[in-house]
């Protein structure tokens, strides 16, 4: 067990640096740089700022540079926002995605959860399709579609919720069940498949024989290897709704992270893209590496080595 | 589900067809697919105007006998526009999808039969690379290669394939020991021919299925980069850059949000319906 954690942790560092000195590297064959989008930049002062962020030295320099840096939690200055560092602006976006993201996808696991359940225990009767209906239908109305309808009913007709911004609780509601609703179908879905699955095998009708409830069979025994497809979604999911959505928080005006993974690569903002590439791939790695944890729990079968 | 049981001589491939006539759900999102795809490719001759065509007197028109689906801010026919939109977004996905199988099988293929380091290797970067956001990387790629309508499809194209290649792999993984594969080798066959003639065939169901309900999820990136500003360039209209727009004027103009957003979401609850119908009709364990 320790081993293979150990093993695991520096197996996902090397991925992360992998990770780095590619979008690194990537972010530096696009064309254009960080101080093109100014129109009256002079020559001297153009050359003056890429001195001073160090954009005028060797690649590889600038790439040690950065990599030393991060090894100190060091994200550099931003490029886009002068005076500003990508710790700051992370500092400030990433705990308004997150709370917005974890609220989505508590609804999600909520929602989706119980009538992926709800749906295998009441399997080919008219409950089971009505409930497959409706995920499929929540799979395929885009969070693009969806947000504004939600808005125009509940905000602008009903006047319950506000439309944009962030603050109060009820800023909450609606891009939460816009952004987690997508999740509670695939969460229904893989819920209801696990499920099926554990249902018809030997072990449960034995719990069966011996006069369990069925009520107990699906929490003791059916639930645990049941939710083995759904733990392995919920890795990257989480990762990816934690750090931001970038339709949503356009949509209802949220200063989260979402908006810097497409801002800051179209504004060639090398340091701010390389910043919110690694907090999600670290989110990734690290929710991965709890996924295999909780196989390891759930299924008594599988071992770590 | 009552089948009529089919007689036993019918190859699995007749027998994976009846099975998906059968079912009634994936039967009507063939058809609706059909006819979508029928509407797109004859839109130039259905179109009853220019989709670029701006007429500002005429702007915001609800729907009307005149102009069916209403017009747009410029005065743009709403219905034309959604008619060569669909061009654009069946187009992305059936091209990014065709692009991410051609990389995501041969990749997959070749990691599983060679084996050894040089699958490790390939699939320490398809960890990379599922390490990476798909929407930065798409956004580079754009950016990269310049902006242009084929350009976003390969760069969709090129961040799909990472799942298939994984599948792809398992797959060869335990076909690659199977007799006739043994049997190709000892008549002489390369390791080239034995993976795309002999190996590749044999996944194709499995890989039709992924590739299926790629489809809606590139088809939804698309829309996303569109939504954007980072998709298809204006004046020429996608579905996504549709829904964007009417996302703007919803509260006074909600046909210009509703119909290609109803028109869009049943398209991808087709191609959802159609990926699910595929799966039960070539799983040998459904009978």
């Amino acid at each position: 067990m320790v081993s293979f954690l150990l093993r695991r942790l520096l197996a996902s560092a090397l991925t992360l640096l992998a990770i780095v000195l590619l979008s690194f590297l990537l972010m530096r064959v696009v064309p254009g740089g960080p101080f093109d989008q100014e129109r009256a930049m002079s020559p001297e002062v153009r050359q003056a700022l890429e001195t001073k962020y160090g954009l005028r030295d060797p690649l590889p320099v600038q790439c040690l540079r950065y990599v030393v840096g991060l090894l100190k939690g060091d994200l550099g200055p931003s490029l886009s926002q002068p005076d500003r560092s990508v710790n700051t602006i992370l500092a400030e976006g990433l705990p308004r995605s997150a709370i917005l993201g974890a609220t989505a996808l508590f609804i999600a696991l909520l929602v989706g959860g119980l009538a992926g359940v709800y749906a295998a225990l009441h399997h080919n009767e008219a409950a089971d399709y009505v409930a497959m209906g409706l995920v499929m239908l929540g799979v395929s109305i885009p969070s693009m579609v969806l947000a504004p309808l939600l808005v125009t009913l509940f905000a602008l007709t009903l006047h319950w919720l506000p439309t944009s911004g962030w603050g109060t609780l009820g800023h909450l509601v609606l891009p939460a069940t816009a952004l987690g609703l997508a999740y509670a179908a695939r969460i229904a879905r893989l819920t209801r498949g696990g499920m099926l699955e554990v249902l018809r095998q030997d072990f449960i009708r034995t719990a069966r024989a011996k006069g369990l409830s069925e009520a107990a069979i699906v929490r003791r025994h059916a639930l645990r290897l049941g939710l083995g497809p759904l733990v392995s979604y919920l890795g990257p999911a989480t990762a990816s709704i934690l750090t931001g959505s970038f339709v949503i928080e356009q949509i209802f005006d949220i200063p989260g992270m979402g908006r810097h993974f497409v801002n800051a690569a179209t504004s060639r903002d090398y340091t701010l893209a390389l910043g919110t590439v690694i907090v999600y791939s670290t989110f990734l790695i690290a929710l991965n590496l709890v996924v295999d944890l909780a196989h390891a729990l759930l299924d008594p079968r599988i071992r770590l080595e | 589900m009552s089948t009529p049981q089919p007689p036993a001589t019918m190859s699995p491939g007749r027998l994976a067809l009846r099975r998906l006539v059968a079912n009634r759900l994936a039967a009507v999102s063939v058809g609706f697919l059909l006819v979508l795809g029928l509407l797109a490719l004859l839109a130039p001759l259905l179109a009853p105007y220019p989709y670029e065509a701006v007429n500002l007197p005429e702007a915001l028109q609800p729907p009307s006998g005149t102009h069916w689906l209403g017009t747009d801010a410029l005065g743009r026919d709403l219905l034309s526009r959604l008619l060569y939109g669909a061009r654009i977004s069946l187009a992305v996905g059936l091209v990014a999808t065709l692009v991410s199988l051609v990389i995501g099988v041969s990749y997959g293929a070749i990691a599983g039969y060679v084996g050894g380091r040089t699958d490790n290797l390939m699939m320490r970067f398809v960890d990379v690379l599922y390490g990476l956001p798909f929407m930065f990387l798409v956004i580079l790629i754009v950016m990269v290669a310049g902006r242009s309508l084929l350009n976003l499809f390969i760069a969709l194209g090129a961040v799909q394939w990472l799942t298939t290649a994984r599948i792809v792999r398992g797959q060869v993984m335990s076909l690659k020991e199977r007799e006739f594969v043994e049997a190709a080798r000892g008549l002489g066959a390369g390791p080239c021919r034995i993976i795309f003639r002999h190996i590749v065939p044999n996944l194709l169901g499995i890989v039709i299925v992924y590739a299926t309900l790629n489809v809606p999820a590139v088809m939804l990136q698309e829309a996303f980069l569109s939504f954007l500003g980072l998709g298809v360039e204006h004046p020429m209209p996608s579905w996504g850059t549709l829904i964007a727009e009417g996302a703007r004027s919803m509260e006074v103009c909600p046909w210009l949000m509703v119909f290609p957003g109803v028109t869009f979401s049943l398209t991808l609850l087709s191609l959802n319906f159609l990926g699910d119908g595929l799966r039960d009709a070539l799983d040998p364990h459904t009978t």
